[in-house]
This record gives structure tokens, sequence and C-alpha cells, in this order.
């Protein structure tokens, strides 16, 4: 730490980029501030969620009634393709990439990424890739139809002979989207390991650091194995050669190893950040230290070991020998455990806790309690037996909804709610906030809990039509949907209400521990500037009267100058 | 230290930061990557090769090992250059890291052409079946990382000339050279996968 003297005007008035606009226009620009492309990445993601979310609406409205009468068969293809990749490339992806963007920087008290010109690039990959994936809808022969995993053979089936088709956009986006993570891979993790504050070595880091550093670490191994089978894809698709080609001698199951050995880890990415979020949240909402720290840190990395080495439980019916499933059922059941450790880490902390039911609160509690339901799920998919017997059925799509929207996305929603008056500087209405998170709550769970008897009573997923015996699970979950789609409404009402004309925000407004809350809402240019602190304890000492920083007189010029 | 900073010329070197080294990590992590994706191009040829019906397209014996045998040798020596190279520039000898460095890009551009004259002559096109379409992808995905390789030494080369001699920081001749080793040791590995392997199938 350097002793530049205190001056309060430095600190006082944020000062920005020089050259680029203190206002909402830098939202707009290739702007460097991480904190800045970290709204950026959140306010188009959230775009893409809605875009995604019609998408959804419109198939959910074609399954109301079992015959197909709403949008025929090819276009439903259509449908699910594109709402699965829109989903997971254009806004779960992104989102966390806002949080990582947000949240690393002023945890662990850097004035920025360690690259922030290639931030900014990684981040405008996005606009760019979505573009890219969206125009198939106006080429002939419409967007891919393929599924999202795009397994060959149906996906090089190449009608129109030439470059200009939905796959082909498909894959390239695909691509794009998978350097654009790279990048922002390679940033955060060099930010984690090389610019640390003072005195936070590594088990003094906040727990969302621990799990956007095993997630990212996750991108780097598993996503290039994607984009070796991606390139090979597109070869196949566009050059004729034979990959994936029986009859050129080439082999489909390839592209399924290649595939699943990135896209079953790609869960354990947007599920990490989110057990982190889990842990940040309900240590300050029930007024307790995190309970077992270091185990949920070293949890995150056991998970992401794991992770990788279990994708073939995706492939039980691709004609896999017995002994090999033996072993991935195996290294499946084993993922239980660490993420066991987080669930009793999280009930630990909450036993005995002082609970403040705030919306991101709620958000958390619904978040745990079907991460546990789509955990038990998951077991149950793990087992050879059961998988060939439910999967490809509703049962598999219930199980990973109850992952990716009911865990992750309430996850997300609580970070929202949680970080916005720090990095926004104004407070969100509790009101609004808490009507949101009812109707999403009881929206999810209409969708997709029936989703579990259709599935075990044989609905099989992907069609656009359906025995009428489903019928009655089907009207339920469409319900559900449409009381999803009416959920964004107060959001979208809170978060550009509050943006605008909202409560000014304390620096603090939580009362929570960590060095992103000595900050100003919302936090200069630079963060902390020459006067970053010296880390001196474990975060969340919540309760112990243990002080973070070593200078007592800085924590309290901190909160007077809030 | 971020642009923003030097912009506003505070001139603070916050003591937190170990500046020389981001670039260096931030390049080391970026290789691991990469050396997945040559890992999936290498578990694909091996797994297809093992498992495929039909390997060779018909009328192919095999592959032609004396050329690629040269470009090899030429290869690998080029990173013990590169080496040297390095080390005169931490020496501050100048002229020996341009003379070392030039021969390092002469010996790059060897291999390349080597490359060129061994695909023009091969019978086979990426289409020929499953061993076409894996024998150009492995070679050509990293004829492409050398190709990259020189041009990086040529940019470090130019940088050399240049008053603050910024060819010592930065993404420098460090992160450049550990790059050509990387792609050394993926050539040593394709070249058993590919030319020494066939002879005992």
């Amino acid at each position: 730490m350097t002793t530049t003297k205190y001056d309060p005007r430095v600190l006082k008035a944020p000062h920005p980029v020089p050259g680029a606009p203190d206002n909402w226009k830098r939202f707009f620009t290739f702007n460097t501030d991480a904190k800045v492309i970290g709204i950026q990445y959140m306010g188009l993601s959230l775009f893409f969620l809605l875009v995604g979310g019609l998408l959804a609406m419109v198939m959910r409205g074609e399954l109301i009634t079992p015959p197909s009468d709403l949008v025929d068969p090819t276009v439903y293809n259509g449908l699910y393709t594109m709402h699965g990749t829109v989903m997971l490339f254009l806004f779960l992806f992104p989102i966390l990439n806002g949080f990582n963007n947000l949240l690393i920087p002023t945890m662990i008290g850097a004035p920025d990424m360690a690259f922030p010109k290639v931030n900014a690039a990684a981040f405008w990959l996005v606009p760019v890739f979505s573009v890219v994936l969206l125009s198939s809808f106006f080429v002939p022969g419409g967007p891919a139809s393929a599924g999202w995993w795009s397994y060959p053979p149906v996906s090089i089936q190449n009608p129109l002979g030439h470059f200009l088709n939905g796959e082909f956009l498909w894959i390239l986006a695909v691509a794009l989207s998978g350097i654009s993570s790279i990048l922002g891979a390679l940033n955060f993790v060099t930010t984690i390991i090389r610019m640390r504050a003072p005195g936070m070595g590594f088990f003094r880091m906040p727990v969302f650091v621990w799990t956007a550093w095993a997630a990212q670490t996750l991108q780097l191994v598993g996503l290039p194995a994607l984009t070796g089978g991606a390139i090979m894809l597109l070869f196949d698709l566009s050059f004729g050669t034979s990959f994936f080609r029986p009859e050129g001698g080439g082999d489909p199951v390839l592209y399924q190893h290649f595939f699943w050995f990135y896209s079953h880890p790609a869960v354990y990415v947007m599920v990490l950040p989110v057990f982190g979020i889990f842990s940040e949240l309900i240590t300050v909402y029930s007024r307790k230290p995190l309970f077992g720290y270091k185990f949920v840190a070293i949890a995150s990395f056991i998970i992401t070991f794991l992770g990788l080495i279990v994708w073939v439980h995706h492939m039980f019916y691709s004609g896999t020998p017995q002994w090999m499933r033996n072993i991935f059922i195996v290294t499946t059941m084993l993922i239980a455990v660490p993420t066991g450790v987080k669930v009793f880490a999280w009930l630990g902390t909450l036993w005995g806790g002082k609970i403040r039911l705030t919306t991101p609160m709620l958000f958390v509690l619904g978040g745990v309690v079907n991460f546990i339901l789509g955990g038990v799920t998951g077991i149950m998919l793990g087992t050879a037996p059961i998988d060939i017997h439910v999967g490809n059925t509703y049962f598999v799509v219930a199980h990973f909804h109850y992952i990716i929207f009911n865990t992750i996305g309430f996850g997300i929603f609580a970070g929202i709610y949680h970080w916005f008056p720090k990095f926004t500087g104004r407070m969100y209405y509790e009101g609004l906030g808490k009507i949101h998170f009812v109707l999403t709550f009881i929206g999810a769970t209409l969708n997709w809990l029936p989703m579990h008897w259709a599935g075990l009573y044989g609905m099989p997923r992907r069609v656009a039509s359906y025995d009428p015996e489903f019928a009655i699970w089907n009207v339920i979950a469409s319900i559900g949907a449409f009381m999803l789609g009416v959920a964004s409404i107060p959001f979208i009402l809170n978060i550009v209400s509050s943006w605008a004309r909202g409560a000014k925000a304390s620096a603090n407004p939580w009362n929570a521990i960590g060095l992103e809350w000595l900050l100003p809402s919302p936090p200069p240019a630079e963060n902390f500037e020459d006067d970053v602190p010296t880390v001196i304890s474990e975060p969340y000492g919540y309760g112990l009267g243990k002080p973070l920083v070593k200078d007592e007189e800085y924590y309290i010029r901190r909160s007077m100058e809030a | 230290m971020t642009s923003a900073s030097q912009d506003l010329n505070l001139n603070h070197e916050p003591g937190h930061i170990k500046h020389d080294g981001h670039n260096l990590t931030g390049f080391i992590i970026f290789l691991c990557s990469e050396s997945i994706i040559f890992l999936a191009f290498f578990s694909g040829f091996a797994l297809l090769k093992l498992t495929s019906p039909e390997w060779l397209p018909e009328g192919v014996e095999g592959l032609e090992t004396k050329l690629p045998l040269i470009n090899t040798i030429v290869l690998v020596s080029s990173s013990f250059v590169a080496y040297f190279a390095e080390r005169y520039l931490h020496k501050e000898n100048l002229w020996g890291f341009r003379a070392l460095w030039l021969l390092t890009m002469a010996m790059g551009t060897y291999f390349v052409y080597g490359q060129y004259v061994e695909w023009s002559e091969l019978p086979f096109s990426l289409s020929n079946g499953v061993f076409g379409g894996t024998f150009y992808l492995l070679t050509g995905f990293h004829g492409l990382h050398v190709i990259t390789g020189i041009l990086l030494m040529a940019l470090m080369l130019f940088r050399s000339f240049r008053p603050n001699n910024y060819a010592k920081g930065d993404m420098g001749v460090t992160s450049v050279s550990l790059f050509w080793h990387f792609v050394d040791v993926i050539w040593i590995i394709l070249y058993i996968l590919i030319y020494v392997w066939q002879r005992h199938t």
C-alpha cells in the first residue's frame, strides 16, 4: 500500500475514465471499466431472457392442447433449439459474466480487471454473435432445429447446399460465444490470482470469488473441447469432411463426447457462481458467519474436478458399454458430496440466525429448496437404469429446469436485487420485488413440477403433439409458463423505475461485511484508487466483532463518507 | 496499470498489484486452454483411427516420413535458437537477440514451406474420408499456430528497434518464445501420432 495522503475530493467525486461520458450513454460505448461492462452484460442478457422466454411461451402455447395446431412440428423443432441456445449462450453465460465483472474486482480490492480492453472485447462479441444467431430466423430453411446439442448426423444434413443456413449460423455463433467466454475466463482467473488486496489470502476471499474462480477454470478446461468439436462439425457441414459421417468412416458418437465434455461442466459453470451468491446472501440476511467457510470454498473446486469426469452419463443410451456406465454412475453420484457440503453449510448458517426476509433472501430460500428437489432428480437420472427409462421424457426437462431456472435463475434474481443498490446507487422497491418473487415461485412450480409426472408416465420431449392422457399436466405447465411471463412485468417495472427515481442508497444498505461495501454506491471508476485496505480476517465475521480490514479509522472514514 | 490511471497521470503504483506478471500469467492460462483444443483433436484422431472401419483412403499406403522428419528437426532446433535469443535479450545483447530471433523466424518459415510442399504432393484431399479430414485438420491447425508465432516474433523484432525496447515488457519476448516452445511440443506429439504410429499398424 502506498502512503498517498487521503484526499476526500478524489473519492467523493467518482471520476470517470477521461473522454467517457459519466451518464447512461457510457453503457453503449466501448468502455473498459469492469463495472460498466458488468452492467452492459446484465442489461443485454436480461433482454435475451425475455426473447428466450417468449420462445418458450410459444412452445407452451402449442403444448396446451394435444394436437399440433399452433405451430407445425418443423417450426417447433426450431423453437426449442433456439430457446435452449438463447437461454444458455445469450442469457445465462453473459449475465454471470456480468456478476463476475461487477463483483470480482470490487470484492478483492482490485482497480479493474487484469486486461480491461480484452474484457470489453469479450463483451462486445456478445451482441455480435447474438445477431449471427438470431439472423438465422430470416435465412431460407429457418433457424437451426437439431436441438441445442446439434447432434450429427441430423445437424450435418445440409439440404440447402450453401453456407447460409440456420445450422451454419448456429455453429458460428457458438464458436464466437466460445471465444468470448475464453477471453472472459482468462481475465477473471488472472485477476483473482494476481490482483487481490494486500492481506487477502485465498482463504480470505469471499465465497463468490471462489466459486467464480472454479467456474471459470471449468470454462478454460471444457470449452476448448467443444470448440474443437464445433470446428469438426463445421467442416463436416461445409467442406465435406467425414469426422462424424458414418459413410466416410467417421463416428457420430465422437461428437457427443466433445459436446458433453463441455456441456455437462457448463451447468457447473452456471450453478457454481449461484452457489456463491447463495453463500454471500445467506450470511448477510441471517447475520451469522458462513458455516464451514473453508469447506464451502474447497468444495467448489472439488465440483470442478468431478464435473469434468462425468460427461458420459448423458450418453448412457448411446451404445455405451455397461462397465463404462458403472464408472460414470459412481462419479456422477460423488458430485452429491461436495454439493451436499454446500447445502448443509447454508442450512447450518440459517440455523439460529436472525433471518431478514427481504426480496433477495426470499429468492435465495426459494432457490435452495428447488435446488434440493432438482438435485434429488439429478441423482435419480445419474443411474443408468432410471435414465434409460425416463431419458428423453419430460422428466429430464423437469430436472434441468429445476436446476437451470429454479436454482440458477432464482440465484440471479437474488443477486440482482442484493447488489442493485451498490452498483446503481438506488434502492429497489421492496413491494414490487416481493410480488415478483411470489409470481416467479408459483409460476415456476406450476410450470415444472407437473412435468415430472408427465415424464414418468412416458410423455416424450421434443414433440409438438402428444397423447391426450398427458393433457392435464401440460395445461398446468402452460399456466405456470404464462405466469412466469407475467412475473417479468413487476421485475422490469422495478428495475427501470427504481434506477430512475428510487431512493438514494447508502454505501452499505444491508449492513454487510465485505470490501465492496466499503466503496461508495455506485463505486468510482477505479474502485479504491490508492486507498486499498489491508484485509486482516476471514470474510463473514458477523457477530464475531472481528474487523475485516486493518485500519479501523479507514472503516469509519469510509462509512462516514457514505 | 489500467489505461484510466495512465490517462489521469496519477503516477502511482499500487503496491498490491504485481504488474510485470499479469500478462505472463494470462498467457500461460491461455496456453493451457489451447492445449485442450489440441488434446480434443488428438483424442479424436486416436479414437477414429482405432475404431473407424475404413481409415486410409483407397490407393494410399501410408504417409511419406522423410520430409516431415526434416521439418521436425528444423522446428525443434528453432525452439533452442529462440531460447538463446531470449537469453541474449536478458543480457542486454540486443544485436545477438535480433540475429537469433530472425534465425528462429527463418526456421519457422522453412517449416511452413515444408508443410506446403508436403500438402501439395499428397494424393488425397480434405474430403477423402475420415483420414483426409483428420490429417489436414491437425496439420493445418498446427500450421496456423506456427504462422501466428512467426507474426508475433516479427512484432517483437519490430519492437526491439523502438527506443524504449518495448520487446522486454508487455506481452513480450518471454510470452512469444513460450508460445513457440508450446507449438513445438504440440508438433512432436502430432508427429508421433500421425507419422510414427502409422508404421505399427
